[in-house]
């Protein structure tokens, strides 16, 4: 299953290797045998077959595939939004139940808040952790800077652009320190030059923060621009049917990485 | 280069504005010249029909001996503590009803029910139970309010995107939290929607209710120009209660409105 593209070591990996050691310690994922299946009336829908998969520490791994794969249905049950039909999603060799501010999830639309402020916005997870006041506002303040957004912290989201909305959901996400970041088609929805730059920017903050990330994509080329892995899904019924190690150097980017 | 692109719609938007208000007041100066001249030529008799000189003595003589004043404070302060109590009631039956299946099959639908119940109907029931007494007229103004204010927030729950929902549970939010954080702000402009519903339906049966009760208020004021046949009286209440009316659309809900549908982004 385990093809390479490039020509760096990891390229040796065992065929079937779901065994790619979490070696970086830090938080791996293991998932195995999930499954997801909807029966309405008569009929029974194959949403997902049974997955295993494992995720290192620190990879960047990316979801592709066209609608009705299943990798979003896949990214939601890691997540803990949706119930598995089967299997077990294990973080750091425990199984994980429900939600869980560990994995967070990024959704195409950014899921602001309309009713807070961006500095409200990004304290939102801290708040509910009951993390005090002033702590709140400094660990926004530091994520709001490192996604650009300085300067933004009293804007509405209805005053930002799609993709200053998506960067805030970044930092919203990060501001709460999750080990995994589930992105689900978080620039689906942005334009060309916008996704190009956000791309850089995800790539950016990967690096310096050396998160786990499971990005769903139907964008060969977003998927090859970031993954460390490009995990391929088909539809009907959705299954993985390729699993490639991308081995090309990074920052892999052509765009400018200074955002304004 | 682009100021002037940005200017002109610009200059635009406020000769609009100006010229709505010139039609509006010409349109209010002739209907007030029709009237005195209607009232003038004494078509009907004196004591069925007041032109705005009369009105405008009626008001005076009224404002002078306080009893104006002490209308308005009186209704208003009602209409106030009885949408108050409504809007508590309201939020947590609202909250039941939209975040639990059964509540709304049972509660629910009683709830529909009662608010296809024109809220006048409310005030004989009042005058039973109450009396002839405040509690009576705050009774009124509860059940006026409570309906559309309960049905508004069970709206806006069931329809919030489940993307916030989903958002705030993955960021931890949970119970209480969730509830008072995610799910009543994202129904707000549904809230908003069942909220003013709710005040105009309010202050409609408070003011048939204060027509029977009589102590001072608009109502009473109202019922008072009847029995003592003083017409200007009446005129002048009634301009008096559209005013309060318009203000309190004029100031709280309209800017509200605006701030929600320019913030959430959709027309509510």
């Amino acid at each position: 299953m385990i093809q390479s593209i490039g020509n760096k070591s990891r390229s040796i990996e065992v065929a079937g290797g779901d065994n790619i050691s979490p070696s970086a310690g830090g938080n791996s994922l293991r998932i195995e045998g999930i499954s997801k299946t909807f029966v309405g009336g008569e009929r029974v829908v194959e949403a997902l077959r049974p997955v295993d998969l494992s995720i290192s520490a620190g990879e960047f791994v990316c979801f592709l595939g066209p609608s009705g794969c299943g990798k979003s249905t896949l990214l939601n049950i890691i997540a803990g939004l949706e119930a598995a039909s089967s299997g077990n999603i294990i973080v750091n060799d425990k199984p994980v139940r429900g939600t869980g501010t560990d994995r967070v999830l990024l959704f195409q639309e950014a899921a602001l808040f309309p009713w807070l402020n961006i500095q409200k916005n990004v304290e939102f997870g801290l708040r509910q952790a009951h993390v005090p006041g002033k702590k709140r506002a400094e660990i926004a303040r530091h994520y709001l800077d490192m996604v650009n957004l300085s300067g933004f912290e009293n804007s509405y989201p209805h005053q930002l652009s799609g993709g200053m909305r998506q960067r805030a959901a970044i930092a919203r996400a990060l501001a709460i320190d999750p080990d995994i970041l589930l992105m689900d088609e978080p620039f689906g929805a942005l334009d060309a030059f916008t996704r190009d730059k956000l791309q850089a920017q995800v790539e950016t903050i990967w690096s310096a923060t050396h998160k786990t990330i499971l990005f769903v994509t139907h964008n060969v080329r977003e998927a090859v621009a970031l993954g460390d892995r490009v995990i391929v899904f088909a539809p009907r019924p959705g299954r993985i049917i390729r699993d490639f190690h991308i081995d090309l150097p990074r920052p892999r980017s052509l765009e400018d990485h200074h955002l304004g | 280069m682009a100021t002037p692109s940005i200017s002109i719609p610009k200059k635009h938007v406020s000769t609009r504005w100006i010229g709505k208000l010139i039609r509006q007041l010409l349109f209010y100066v002739l209907l007030l010249v029709i009237w005195q001249l209607l009232a003038s030529a004494h078509i009907w008799k004196d004591y069925l029909f007041a032109g705005p000189l009369t009105v405008l003595e009626s008001t005076k003589a009224l404002y002078q001996d306080g009893s104006l004043v002490t209308a308005i404070l009186v209704s208003v302060r009602r209409l106030a503590l009885g949408y108050g109590i409504s809007l508590i009631l309201g939020l947590i039956l609202g909250l039941a009803i939209g975040s639990n299946h059964y509540i709304e099959e049972t509660l629910g639908s009683l709830v529909v029910a009662l608010q296809a119940l024109p809220s006048v109907c409310w005030i004989p029931l009042a005058m039973l139970w109450f009396g002839l007494s405040e509690q009576a007229m705050l009774f009124v103004v509860v059940m006026g309010a409570l309906f559309s204010i309960t049905l508004g927030v069970d709206a806006g729950i069931k329809n919030t995107p489940p993307v916030y929902i989903k958002a705030a549970r993955n960021m931890g939010s949970r119970g209480l939290a969730l509830s008072t954080q995610v799910i009543l702000p994202a129904a707000l402009p549904s809230i908003l929607t069942g909220l003013k519903q709710g005040w105009t339906f309010a202050w409609r049966s408070l003011m048939a209710a204060e027509l029977l009760y009589n102590t001072i208020s608009l109502g009473s004021l109202l019922e008072g120009g009847r029995d003592f046949g003083d017409i200007g009286q009446i005129f002048a209440i009634m301009i008096v209660i559209i005013i309060i009316g318009i203000a309190i659309d004029g100031l709280i809900f309209q800017p509200l409105e605006r701030m929600v549908r320019r913030r959430w982004g959709f027309a509510v």
